[in-house]
């Protein structure tokens, strides 16, 4: 296999229609005390059927702030959103979104929680049942599909929630930090989880992260963005090294090294200039309401 | 609760607690230490004639008749006013513009000290058991109405951005997430609401009625008979703790989901 190297966001602009399409894309909040934050400027990002885009940068960046933008879960201020060649109007219902905090229903077991997610598909009753269950066996959660959310460890949640975004079959997937909130044992877990169920079907992935060695181990490139404010794209790298990969093990890939080098040369700028500009100001964007400058 | 001590240690000097108490009760009034036994028994009865009247309540079988009434109350209440205050609560959490412009007179009804309103209750609806109902409705209301709108408002964003990137429209989000957050907050308040419903009850009949526990226990009052205030306390006493108790298993078997049970309540 060869090492990697760094391209330009034109070389996957050739792909027809792409899985997800963001051009032009700013997003400006309006903040509480009436002044306004531009979270991201003049984004341009496409992800290809069946690639697993992974976007880093520093804390606060804006990453997930994009994410939001492609689930339409917001409204960018300004730029386009397309969704395999249409624009997005609405919510992206064509994606699965996985997120970093529980979003399972507390009040539900872990079978109907990934059973009602068939629901908006007209599936329910038993075979939704049957299939809910299917799901939860193949990420290792047989035994446990009577559990309420609050029985279960961090890990099983996260893959209750992937079992719940997963059945519903959607042709994007969209991932904000989801390992974030668990131990470093469990993220290699997940993660490897993660690419056997995604290569089985290679959906189109955007993963955010603000990890790196995540980011290259899982991904087929990884998108490196400014700090904020108006973060921007500043690297955009392809990541070849070979598949099926185990990620425990393939951090000790020589070419996984040269990678991370290239990678974090840019990444540790952006991080310093975030460091310098002030934890508190990183914050900022989160809580607040997306702009109406359209 | 202390894991060092044993469940047995503990029932012991909690029975401890009770026989002591009784024994002062009795000496107190059945010696004359403090004052004439005579005396003190106008005031504080004793504990084995409190008993004796309160056995031969159960077993006379009158009792049953007048605790037959304040349940009834005490369900009716509480069933009118926990639906009435899940639906509007559920209707403001979800109606920004309702809840605005009717918030300073909700807090104003709920500021209101609700034995006032007996007397206006027992005018409008009679001496009868629906006058308690009414006032024992105003006290639940409240309180489950600021339980399911709290609970529906703070309906955790990632939940209910979760259930829309699954594809749910408005009815299945109202099923899914809203409802069942309203149905665990309501519950949450179910000791406390269920406590304010027979405070309605009791306290209506005890300002004007002619049947129910507090009926029995102005009624005692009355003829300065302490003995049988007593006694109406303590089958009040029993019938609370039964009626608890009955809450608590409710709650378990509908509240499996839950990690710990929390509970806010607003001040009657």
């Amino acid at each position: 296999m060869q090492g990697a190297g760094a391209i330009g966001v034109a070389a996957d602009a050739l792909a027809a229609s792409p899985a997800v399409s963001l051009a032009g894309i700013d997003i400006t909040f309006n903040l509480k005390d009436g002044g306004r934050y531009q979270a991201v400027s003049q984004i341009n990002l496409d992800v290809a059927p069946g690639e697993f885009v992974a976007v880093v940068g520093p804390t606060g960046c804006g990453k997930s702030t994009l994410l939001n933008a492609a689930a339409g879960l917001l409204q960018p201020s300004a730029g386009k959103v397309g969704i395999l060649g249409e624009p997005l109007r609405g919510l992206n219902l064509k994606a699965g979104y996985l997120f970093q905090l529980d979003a399972l229903m507390p009040w539900k077991t872990a079978l109907q929680n990934v059973a009602v997610a068939l629901e908006s598909q007209g599936v329910a009753g038993k075979e939704a049942d049957e299939r809910a269950r299917a799901w939860l066996a193949r990420v290792g959660l047989r035994a446990f599909t009577d559990r309420y959310p609050h029985m279960l460890s961090g890990g099983q949640k996260k893959r209750v929630a992937l079992a719940q975004v997963l059945i519903r079959d959607p042709k994007i997937l969209l991932m904000d930090e989801p390992f974030g909130p668990l131990d470093a044992q469990t993220r290699q877990i997940m993660g490897n989880l993660l690419l056997d169920l995604w290569s089985k079907d290679r959906k189109a992935l955007m993963f955010v992260t603000h990890d790196l060695e995540e980011a290259i181990s899982l991904s087929d490139r990884v998108v490196v963005m400014s700090a904020g404010p108006a973060a921007g794209i500043v690297g955009d790298y392809r990541v070849s090294l070979k598949r099926p990969r185990d990620i425990a093990d393939i951090r000790l890939d020589k070419d996984f090294h040269e990678i991370h080098r290239q990678i974090w040369q840019t990444l540790k700028v952006e991080v310093q200039k975030a460091y310098a500009a002030g934890e508190g100001k990183d914050m900022v964007a989160d809580g607040s309401h997306p702009g109406d400058g359209r | 609760m202390n894991g060092s001590h044993s469940r047995f240690k503990i029932t012991l000097l909690q029975v401890l607690v009770a026989v002591v108490f009784l024994l002062c009760w009795h000496i107190a009034t059945t010696t004359p230490l403090f004052a004439e036994p005579k005396k003190m028994q106008f005031f504080f009865s004793t504990p084995i004639d409190v008993l004796a009247r309160t056995w031969k309540q159960f077993t006379g079988g009158e009792i049953w008749y007048h605790l037959g009434i304040t349940l009834t109350e005490t369900v009716l209440a509480f069933v009118f006013g926990a639906t009435g205050g899940v639906l509007c609560g559920f209707l403001f959490a979800r109606k920004e513009l309702l809840a605005a412009v009717f918030d300073p007179y909700i807090k104003a009804a709920n500021a209101l000290p609700r034995v006032v309103l007996a007397p206006i209750f027992a005018l409008w609806f009679g001496l009868g058991i629906w006058s308690k109902v009414a006032l024992g409705f105003t006290l639940v209301f409240f309180i489950v109405f600021f339980n399911v709108y709290q609970g529906v408002r703070e309906v955790s964003q990632t939940v209910l951005a979760n259930a829309r990137m699954l594809g749910m429209n408005e009815r299945q989000l109202m099923r899914h997430v809203y409802w069942p957050a309203a149905m665990t907050w309501m519950f949450s308040s179910l000791h406390t609401s269920v406590g304010f419903a027979l405070v309605g009850a009791v306290v209506g009949e005890y300002l004007g009625s002619s049947a129910g526990l507090g009926y029995k226990i102005h009624e005692a009052e009355s003829v300065f008979d302490v003995t049988g205030v007593f006694s109406g306390m303590l089958i009040l006493t029993i019938f609370v703790i039964i009626l608890d108790t009955i809450v608590t298993m409710i709650e378990n078997r509908l509240l499996v989901w839950r990690p710990g049970q929390a509970s806010t309540s607003a001040n009657g």
